[in-house]
């Protein structure tokens, strides 16, 4: 039973994530036109609002279409954990006391193409640009072809993943892929940086999302299917973990900053992973889901190659991973990414995801992030 | 033979026939870091002295780079018709840390995680001085 510090989403709402013409800041503002109506309330019954975007514009100046209303809007910037840091924010204005009912909005739209980084103003230094290293990319084929050689894992695994992404991705009417591809397709797509080809990397993208949470205990005000918010945890690196745009490694070895959101998040909620009847996990490429399955407690390091050989992460199985197609059938809009994996949790735990839907009557839901400069975030969702 | 610059000042010795990465060791915990840095992030303390780093080591992972890099920032070839795919790793350079450099090799045939490796020399491109650019990497060892 929740107390009455805990949290509730009563509102949800999302924009497709198809490329479009609209403007990042328009992919905000629908997606919170359609939140707050699910929540059956009005802009003006907003007491706050948090709002990430990363490329796409202060999210405060939505207030201008929205209505002026006068309301705590704080604007959160916060690398890949972007939307997880807005609802973060949210969750404890409300555990706080502060207020009853607000909102976290998350939106992008980023330029076509891998994200171009300036390494000189990353702090990296303008070499690490001009000599052909400050590229994402690179970073995910060494992680994964080091994980492969420890662990077993193979292309064909690897391939399993990106076609179950496009799979569910053609379910759901938001995706930007909407296209199966087989495993073949996937693995036999031009290879970007080994082991990893085209079809196996999300790509940046564009969408909006946002969520109406309240104290639990004036849920029912809002909606028959409250979700509750069990755990909301960020956490960066720590000394020796292996992170994207590490110009040396340490000869120390730190399991990272997931490790730690997921043993934080399972720790709060009271829950453990064995606990979770669904999964959504950051898949910037197929491999990044591969091993957070592992790093978030899901199962030991190699298991991952039995579990998917027998289906167990598909919509049908033990463990659904990235129903509506994780950001691989989604891109990533990094300040939307985050909050498009809860909006998927209250939709499957409401019982509202179609032709998706997981079976069994899903009570518990677990999301993860992952991203520059190292740094996760993680929650659990119950009903 | 043109002359050869060092992409920037600071990385390695140059000019040098045995150029060595210029790396930076924590005096009070012992931690090496590259590029040179004045705070280590293992101790927290800044008390650090200037060292250059081995010129041997084992590669710990890698990948390549199979499609032209955006320019700017990168300096070398991205004319697809002419790109070559070039390999990025981390090699261990025993007792210190892992560095990530560019690879001479560009293939999974000749890539093994393990494989001796040695500090080398890498073209990126002719400046507007009609200098060759050159940055570090790691070939295979003799
Ligand atoms: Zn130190």
């Amino acid at each position: 039973m929740a107390s009455s510090d805990d949290v509730a989403i009563v509102g949800i709402g999302i924009t497709s994530f198809a490329r479009s013409e609209k403007s990042g800041m328009d992919h905000g503002v629908d997606a919170v036109r359609k939140a707050v109506a699910d929540a059956g309330v009005g802009w003006e019954d907003m007491q706050f609002a948090f709002g990430g975007s990363s490329a796409a514009g202060a999210p405060d100046t939505m207030v201008s279409r929205l209505g002026l209303t006068g309301l705590q809007f704080i604007n959160v910037a916060n690398g890949c954990a972007t939307g997880g840091s807005a609802l973060f924010s949210a969750v404890n204005a409300i555990k706080a006391g502060m207020y009853d009912l607000g909102i976290a909005i998350g939106f992008d739209k980023h330029e076509r193409g891998a994200f171009r980084i300036n390494s000189k103003n990353s702090g990296l230094g303008q070499w690490y640009g001009e000599t052909g290293m400050a590229l994402t990319t690179q970073f995910f084929g060494m992680k994964l072809n080091r994980y492969m050689h420890d662990y077993g894992i193979t292309e064909d695994t690897l391939g399993k993943v990106g076609a179950k992404a496009f799979r569910n991705g053609a379910m759901n009417d938001n995706a930007w892929r909407r296209q199966e591809l087989s495993e073949g397709q996937v693995k036999e797509s031009a290879m970007l940086s080994y082991p990893l080809t085209q079809y196996m990397f999300c790509s940046p993208g564009e969408g909006g999302v946002a969520l109406v949470l309240c104290r639990a205990d004036k849920a029912h005000k809002y909606t028959d299917t409250p979700i509750y918010l069990n755990a909301a945890v960020v956490r960066s690196r720590r000394f020796g973990s292996f992170e994207v745009f590490s110009r040396h490694l340490a000869p120390e070895w730190s399991a990272g900053p997931t490790v730690d959101a997921s043993k934080a998040a399972f720790e709060m909620a009271g829950m453990g992973p064995a606990d979770m009847d669904i999964a959504q996990l950051q898949d910037t490429e197929v491999g990044a889901e591969i091993m957070h399955m592992a790093e978030n407690g899901f199962c030991e390091h190699g298991e991952q190659e039995r579990m998917i050989a027998m289906g167990e992460t598909e919509i049908s199985g033990r463990l659904p991973v990235n129903t509506d197609g994780g950001c691989l059938a989604n891109g990533e809009p990094v300040g939307a990414s985050g909050l498009r994996q809860v909006y998927e949790n209250v939709l499957q735990l409401r019982g509202d995801a179609g032709q998706r839907q997981v079976q069994g009557d899903p009570k518990t839901a677990y999301t993860h992030v992952y991203g520059a400069p190292g740094i996760s975030g993680v929650t659990i969702l119950s009903r | 033979m043109a002359n050869q610059v060092p992409v920037e000042e600071g990385l390695f010795t140059w000019p040098s026939d045995s150029p060595r990465l210029l790396g930076s060791r924590c005096v009070d915990c012992g931690n090496h870091m590259f590029p040179r840095q004045d705070d280590c992030p293992k101790c927290a303390g800044n008390n650090t002295q200037d060292v250059e780093l081995k010129n041997k080591g084992t590669l710990w992972t890698w990948t390549i780079q199979g499609y032209p890099p955006k320019s700017p920032p990168y300096v070398g070839d991205v004319d697809p018709k002419t790109f070559e795919p070039f390999g990025v790793g981390y090699v261990e350079l025993e007792d210190e840390l892992k560095v990530e450099a560019r690879l001479t090799l560009n293939t999974p045939e000749q890539l093994k995680i393990g494989m001796d490796l040695e500090l080398v020399m890498i073209p990126l491109c002719t400046n507007k001085d009609g200098d060759e650019v050159v940055t570090f990497g790691f070939g295979p060892a003799d």
